[in-house]
């Protein structure tokens, strides 16, 4: 018995390839496995390799795995493509069909032939070669058949049960040919057993929507795009229900000075983009700066520049995040590592937005957007709805007539009071040209100076609750780790076997990127032999800021890899190892 | 009770920058006395604008107002009608605002058909960069950027507008005040977007497109026998014959329905007065989803 298996299943993009691997995901996250998931995929509707792998475990899994148990192959391209990866006694499950081989050099390896459509056809339909695929994998985990009955039913349910009976058989059928061919069952394909405990199986993009409602945002405008596109559609489904919407707009810039709009009226409101969306969107961001209006904005990072990469994985957008429209405005940028911290991520956003009037940047990247994994009950009670000098709903004190509200009042903290238009007292003027208390414009020098530092008072000393994730047991490690977003469950995986070659690893996660959080950071950089900065782009953006805010040029490292790709453990291990044996720690 | 408002309600204490006989200034007081026979408090109305001379009209106005970037008043405008739907939402800017960098926002804020007023001020020409060409140009019209002419195309506005299934199309002219607050008060009135033209002449940087040529020029809808504003192909054909020249409002449907009223879920009451974290159970029930 073994406590995980790496399974992958790959074909032609547009065949289907998902079904099967989210349907035998959810059954396993059901049974109390743990899940994590990365989809490879390419910028195309039809054609092209595709592959969904899924990392399945007894305890918490957040990082794929170096190698692979199980291949399952509609095509000999995913065989050739993907079968390096399969460990020593590995097995591929391929359709009998087009007779597939073993590439050249791949030896150790077993390779299944399963009539996947011969079997599908005498069911009825050669579709359901999927469902004989799903089959073969529970017949070589030697799993039993009837947890997939509840899935198979909710996802068939609708069509009759005469259709839902058709794929459970070609489960029944695919196991049962494995089985066949096996002889008995392979105790290094045998799960050991889960808790059973029901967890949520999400991807990031969806605990960022959800998140987002919760925290009662209730209008979203946004422009289709990989790999945001799953939050808007997300909320197109349920947002009616609560009296809200989305609306698709012609272009990112619509979509974001929307939300803009939307917020000077009193609504929570957000859009969410990818790296072109997000560069389209710099001119409005300094707008919300200038008039100190709230907005959300969700960067799901992806390969650039330009259209870049657009279905792989990259943190190239940190400094763009932090530093893009011109001019000099207080923004926060938060870099959420998991899912759940997309969640409570976005509740905080909304907040901050609101209390220190300001746009807020949610960063994560594809893996994080896309990857669906399992994840821990979400809190309802966590959620606090905080909306600091709002004054929507309340009544406001007569003034006279043309003694304009003071919506830019110059106050000690720099966040002055904010009435919604429609109130009676509170009419008052906002504008991006440099503007007085009552938001008329006004180019004084003297105003110019006293707004301009009213402005970046407000997050001088800004410091969210939690600014980093840390997991540090060692008081003077060797090295620290420092990572952001996906890279977390990579990170931590490669510490576990470093700390089994005796290395002593300590590790953060940078989640408030903006204004940086020096004074956190600090003391774990000073406390480490040596730091080890993990990210991937190629230019070591995050080891810069560090280097900016921190010091400690001497002993700052990068791990970097911009290939599309998310880290390995192995090559976090492998890179690591190396940079401590130059320094004589190993 | 309510006491009478009247166009005074509207006015400010900011004189207007722009230029002495500027075609803006009728805009603004056109605005400000539809708003006043509407029956409107100042509070209850929100002046949208872009950036150029007309886009600091939105300063010199008593209302809410919000003085945004170039070419995104549209977006601003319908973000805050989504926000409060009982808000009286007015975008403002003039042709390179409207037609130029924010053209886009302009025809799919047309096809979207939200309850909001657009009105833009067509001078023919950039005035606060200090005279280059416009969209509405004419054809071998000199200005700073095109000293041998004009080499491109005019747009034209109303077709378009027409074109992108406008509801409520319109134009005004600076020197018929009148006509101007009425088109503006029936804009307002209309369940939709009311997409308004207006000829607001530039006195300092147009010496072509001045009052006098387009005295010369404007045919009132008025003043063409049997004209019905409820048909779109007379509004085309009419358009085309007067070289966009016709005034007053040249189509409205009178079926339309507003873009808050189609969207599926979407409550009277204004979205800025509902509650924002959801209930529990309601909370429970989406996570579900999730298992």
């Amino acid at each position: 018995m073994v406590d995980q298996l790496s399974w992958k299943v790959g074909g032609q993009q547009g065949e289907g390839i998902e079904k099967p691997g989210d349907l035998f995901a959810t059954a396993l996250n059901r049974l109390g496995y743990y899940l994590y998931g990365y989809r490879h995929f390419s910028s195309r509707i039809k054609g092209g390799h595709t592959n969904n792998k899924i990392r399945v475990s007894t305890r918490p899994v957040r990082a794929l795995s170096d190698d692979l148990d199980i291949l399952v192959a509609f095509d000999q391209e995913t065989i050739d493509l993907n079968a390096k990866e399969l460990r020593k006694g590995g097995v591929i499950l391929a359709d009998a069909r087009w007779n597939p081989r073993l590439p050249d050099g791949i030896e150790n390896v077993r390779l299944i032939a399963v009539p996947f459509t011969a079997i599908a056809q005498e069911i009825g339909s050669a579709l359901m070669k999927n469902m004989v695929a799903v089959g073969a994998t529970v017949g070589l985990m030697d799993l039993p058949v009837e947890p997939f009955q509840e899935v198979v039913t909710e996802l068939w349910g609708r069509k009759g049960t005469a259709v839902v009976e058709k794929n459970m058989q070609a489960i029944a059928r695919g196991a049962e040919f494995v089985r066949q061919e096996l002889g008995g069952p392979l105790e290094e394909f045998k799960l050991a057993p889960a808790d059973g405990k029901k967890r949520l199986f999400m991807i990031g993009n969806e605990a960022i929507a959800l998140g987002a409602l919760t925290a009662g945002a209730r209008f979203m405008a946004a422009y289709p795009i990989t790999p945001a596109s799953e939050i808007m559609e997300y909320l197109i489904k349920v947002l009616p229900k609560f009296g809200g919407t989305v609306i698709q707009t012609e272009d990112e810039i619509a979509a974001v000075t929307m939300a803009i709009g939307a917020n000077y009226g009193g609504v929570r409101a957000f859009t969410a983009s990818a790296g072109p969306g997000i560069s389209l969107m710099t001119e409005a961001i300094g707008l919300a700066g200038m008039t100190e209006t709230p907005v959300v904005i969700v960067d799901t990072q992806r390969g650039g520049p330009s259209t870049g990469l657009p279905t792989k994985q990259e943190h190239s957008d940190l400094n763009a995040a932090i530093y893009s429209t011109h001019g000099e405005i207080p923004k926060i940028v938060l870099a959420p590592s998991t899912v759940e911290e997309c969640f409570y991520d976005m509740v905080e956003a909304f907040n901050l937005a609101e209390e220190y009037q300001v746009p807020v940047i949610v960063l994560t990247d594809l893996a994080l957007a896309l990857g669906k994994q399992t994840v821990e009950p979400l809190d309802y009670d966590r959620v606090e709805i905080r909306r600091g000098k709002y004054l929507g709903d309340t009544e406001l004190p007569p003034r006279e007539r043309l003694d304009l509200f003071k919506r830019y009042e110059l106050t000690p903290d720099g966040i002055s009071p904010r009435p919604i238009p429609g109130q009676k007292y509170g009419i008052h003027h906002v504008t991006g040209v440099e503007h007085n208390e009552v938001g008329r414009p006004s180019e004084g020098a003297a105003n110019r100076k006293a707004q301009m530092d009213k402005r970046l008072r407000k997050l001088a000393h800004f410091r969210m609750k939690e600014p980093l994730r840390v997991y540090a047991p060692h008081a003077q490690p060797d090295v620290l780790f420092v990572g952001i977003n996906s890279t977390e469950g990579v990170i931590r995986e490669a510490i576990e076997r470093l700390e089994r070659e005796g290395v002593k690893a300590n590790h953060i996660q940078i989640r408030q990127l903006h204004p940086f959080p020096a004074d956190d950071v600090r003391p774990y950089v000073d406390a480490a032999e040596q730091v080890i900065v993990v990210e991937q782009n190629a230019t070591a953006q995050l080891a810069h800021l560090i280097r900016l805010h921190v010091g400690a040029r001497e002993k700052i490292h990068s791990i970097l890899k911009y290939d599309g790709n998310p880290f390995l453990p192995k090559e976090i291990t492998e890179q690591a190892k190396g940079l401590l044996k130059a320094k004589e720690l190993i | 009770m309510d006491v009478k408002v009247s166009f005074k309600d509207f006015r400010n204490d900011v004189p207007p920058n722009w230029c002495p006989g500027c075609g803006d200034f009728a805009v603004l007081a056109a605005m400000q006395r539809a708003f006043a026979n509407l029956g409107l408090r100042p509070e209850q109305v929100a002046v949208v604008s872009g950036i150029g001379c007309s886009g600091r009209i939105s300063g010199y106005i008593h209302t809410y107002g919000f003085h945004g970037t170039h070419g995104r008043a549209l977006a601003l405008a319908q973000g805050l009608k989504i926000a409060n739907r009982d808000l009286v939402v007015v975008a403002a800017g003039g042709d390179g605002d409207g037609y130029a960098i924010g053209l886009n926002h302009t025809i799919h804020a047309i096809r979207r058909n939200m309850d909001i007023t657009y009105l833009v001020m067509d001078n023919q020409i950039y005035g606060l960069t200090k005279g280059q060409t416009s969209p509405r140009s004419a054809m071998g019209f000199q200005t700073k950027s095109t000293p041998k002419g004009s080499i491109e195309a005019p747009l034209s506005p109303l077709m378009m507008a027409l074109a992108a299934g406008g509801t409520f199309v319109a134009q005004g002219f600076s020197s018929d005040v009148n006509q101007l607050v009425s088109i503006i008060e029936a804009g307002i009135k209309h369940r939709g977007f009311a997409f308004i033209n207006v000829f607001s002449p530039c006195v300092t940087f147009n010496k072509v497109n001045t009052y006098d040529w387009f005295r010369e020029r404007v045919v009132p809808v008025e003043t063409i026998e049997g004209y019905d504003p409820h048909d779109r192909k007379l509004a085309m054909q009419k358009l085309m014959e007067t070289d966009g020249m016709l005034t007053g409002i040249i189509y409205q449907d009178p079926d339309s329905v507003a873009y808050e009223d189609r969207i599926p879920g979407f409550r009277k009451e204004p979205l800025v007065r509902q509650p924002l974290k959801p209930s529990r159970e309601d909370f429970e029930a989406l996570v579900a989803e999730f298992v």
